[in-house]
């Protein structure tokens, strides 16, 4: 099966994202979930802003930021990375920017549901800060962590303004299930396109399905 | 001998807590209030779960919070056990798994409580490996009380741990921190607004007032104290009397009650001979006479004199009379103490109606 590299690279790259996600947005999200500082707002509002703008504006600004002038380039290639553009990186960078409020938003919404008693309790009980966050915060907040993480994952393999804009289409390094779509499409091989449309829409369908239906989550967007 | 030192500031919006308190490390304290009255930010402030930005706290020789010095010491390193008013348990472990979460948490040789003796004073041991959400409401608050005595805390605290229960769930939980109390000898501090509560468990007490400690003393001491009727609730207010049982008269039910200054007959007590009691008289439930009524139904008749008069603003009025060592108060008529000429010094006679001891004013001491 031809394919088989775009499935797999896809399936590589959502995992790694949902990997990255978790590591910065679940602080992120126990942060906005707590904080009482006026940065809450307009930390919240940028989270959101994947879910709002068309994905080929945020990726043309991370392509600007990551050419060699861009300053995100700048240190990339001081560092010794090379550059990020039309790289698996890259990619990884640009679906963490366009997946994180669809792993931050049902966090910070499972963290704020469980209230400040638990926490309390296990304070009293001789539990510190982090002992209180992985032995009471994480188990309470189980759903939504399965949430972020279904939707996070879900979310990066549908994604594609982005990635063609970062990405662009390198079989094997960033040409993933929905860009190969685009091409099957434009030769019009629609026999192709419709196996890859029908096999993504039914992914899809299945993974809501399992979230909504089994573990009534918390609304991604509120 | 050691003690809970404390003094707070801590201002939220219109409330002004100003709270300064010294009591016992042993035994129970209540702080006693209406709502509204700072008792719960005063408990919460003991524990570090709030902190007074202007505070002092010592308990037991150790210092927790002290602003002078910029001490503050995190809720999660006070050796103290909390028992909040919903018992707040943790719903992802067993019952077995909440009792083990303060334990598991404090080295084996500072463990003062052992786990098999704490399932034991509680009843514990049928409900170990149930879940939380299968509980009625009195044995989640046990399941509470045990998990924060489990943490070996040099001080309990207790915010109305029993507020929220009906009437036959609050007797079942505080026989248990009866025997709390009287077996694993944790200091208590127990924060209430009824005071039949305070009576049964507590030996010290503490009245709050707007964010003020009013008074300070041992309950029977605060009890009869006149000045503080209006915070201690005008239908509830009574005086309490330490006694010992002397008999038991099987043929009528009736105990009689040995106290210094006479003898009470009570109903219904559950006590044996020779054990001592906390016994609240309400002040409505005593009237005085000038001589001792020959043919009437008051089985106790207290001869006395009369020791303070009270506010005499309203048509009613409290009377304390001292009756030996103790001191009974009553609330009459404004018409009463009028007719009667009552004036301190005036020898009378309480007339208290057994009937009114019920089960409810009777604690153990």
């Amino acid at each position: 099966m031809s394919e088989l590299p775009a499935v797999w690279l896809t399936l590589r790259l959502a995992a790694v994202t949902t990997g990255v996600l978790l590591l910065l947005g679940t602080p992120l999200a126990w942060w906005l979930a707590c904080t009482r500082s006026w940065l809450k707002g307009p930390v919240g509002a940028i989270v959101a802003l994947p879910l709002v703008l068309p994905p080929t504006v945020l990726g043309f600004y991370l392509l600007a930021a990551m050419s060699p002038a861009g300053p995100v380039g700048t240190a990339t290639q001081a560092l010794g990375l090379g550059l990020l553009p039309f790289t698996f990186t890259g990619l990884v960078v640009g679906s963490v920017f366009y997946s994180l409020p669809f792993v931050v938003q049902p966090l910070q919404a499972a963290f704020e549901s469980i209230g400040d008693r638990p926490i309390e309790a296990a304070a009293t009980l001789r539990a510190g800060p982090l002992d209180r966050f992985f032995t009471v915060v994480v188990p309470l907040a189980r759903r939504g962590f399965i949430g972020a993480i279904v939707l996070g994952f879900a979310h990066t393999i549908g994604e594609f303004g982005m990635v063609l804009m970062i990405g662009g289409n390198i079989p094997g390094a960033t040409k993933v299930l929905s860009v190969a779509l685009y091409d099957h499409v434009e030769a019009l091989d629609y026999a192709k396109a419709h196996l890859l449309a029908g096999g993504m829409l039914a992914f899809s369908f299945i993974v809501l399905l399992v979230v909504y239906g089994r573990t009534r989550l918390p609304a991604p967007v509120r | 001998m050691s003690d809970l030192e404390a003094r707070f500031r801590l201002r939220r919006g219109d409330f002004l807590l100003d709270a300064e308190l010294t009591t016992p490390a042993r035994g129970v304290t209540a702080l006693f209030g209406a709502s509204g009255s700072g008792k719960t930010t005063l408990l919460r402030c003991v524990a570090g779960l709030e902190r007074a930005p202007e505070g002092y706290l010592e308990v037991d020789g150790e210092t927790w919070q002290d602003d002078a010095r910029d001490l503050f010491v995190p809720a999660h390193r006070r050796a103290c056990g909390y028992v909040f008013q919903e018992a707040s348990l943790f719903p992802h472990l067993s019952v077995r798994g909440n009792l083990e979460y303060g334990l598991r948490r404090v080295p084996g040789t500072l463990r003062r409580v052992s786990f098999d003796e704490t399932v034991a004073t509680l009843d514990l041991a049928p409900l170990l490996g149930r879940s939380p959400d299968g509980l009625s409401g009195g044995e989640r608050q046990r399941v509470a009380i045990g998990r924060a005595v489990l943490s070996s805390p040099r001080l309990l605290l207790m915010d109305e741990p029993i507020a929220s229960l009906d009437a036959a769930r609050k007797s079942e939980v505080l026989y248990y921190i009866e025997r709390l109390r009287d077996q694993l000898a944790i200091p208590i501090l127990y924060v209430s607004h009824a005071i039949d509560e305070v009576v049964r468990l507590a030996d010290t007490m503490a009245v709050l007032s707007d964010g003020r400690v009013l008074a300070c003393g041992s309950v029977t001491a605060l009890a009869s104290r006149l000045d503080l009727r209006p915070h201690l609730g005008r239908f509830e207010a009574g005086s309490v009397i330490e006694a010992t049982v002397a008999r038991h008269d099987l043929e009528y039910g009736i105990a009689t009650l040995r106290f210094d200054g006479g003898e009470l007959q009570a109903p219904d007590v559950q006590s044996l001979a020779g054990e001592r009691l906390r016994v609240r008289i309400r002040a409505r439930d005593v009237s005085l006479a000038l001589s001792a009524p020959r043919d009437a139904s008051f089985l106790n008749v207290l001869a006395g004199t009369v020791k303070e008069i009270g506010s005499l603003d309203g048509s009613g009025v409290d009377v304390a009379v001292a009756v030996g060592g103790a001191v009974v108060v009553a609330r009459i008529t404004r018409k009463s103490v009028s007719v009667l000429g009552l004036v301190p010094g005036t020898p009378v006679y309480a007339l208290v109606k057994s009937i009114a001891i019920d089960r409810h004013s009777v604690g153990y001491a």
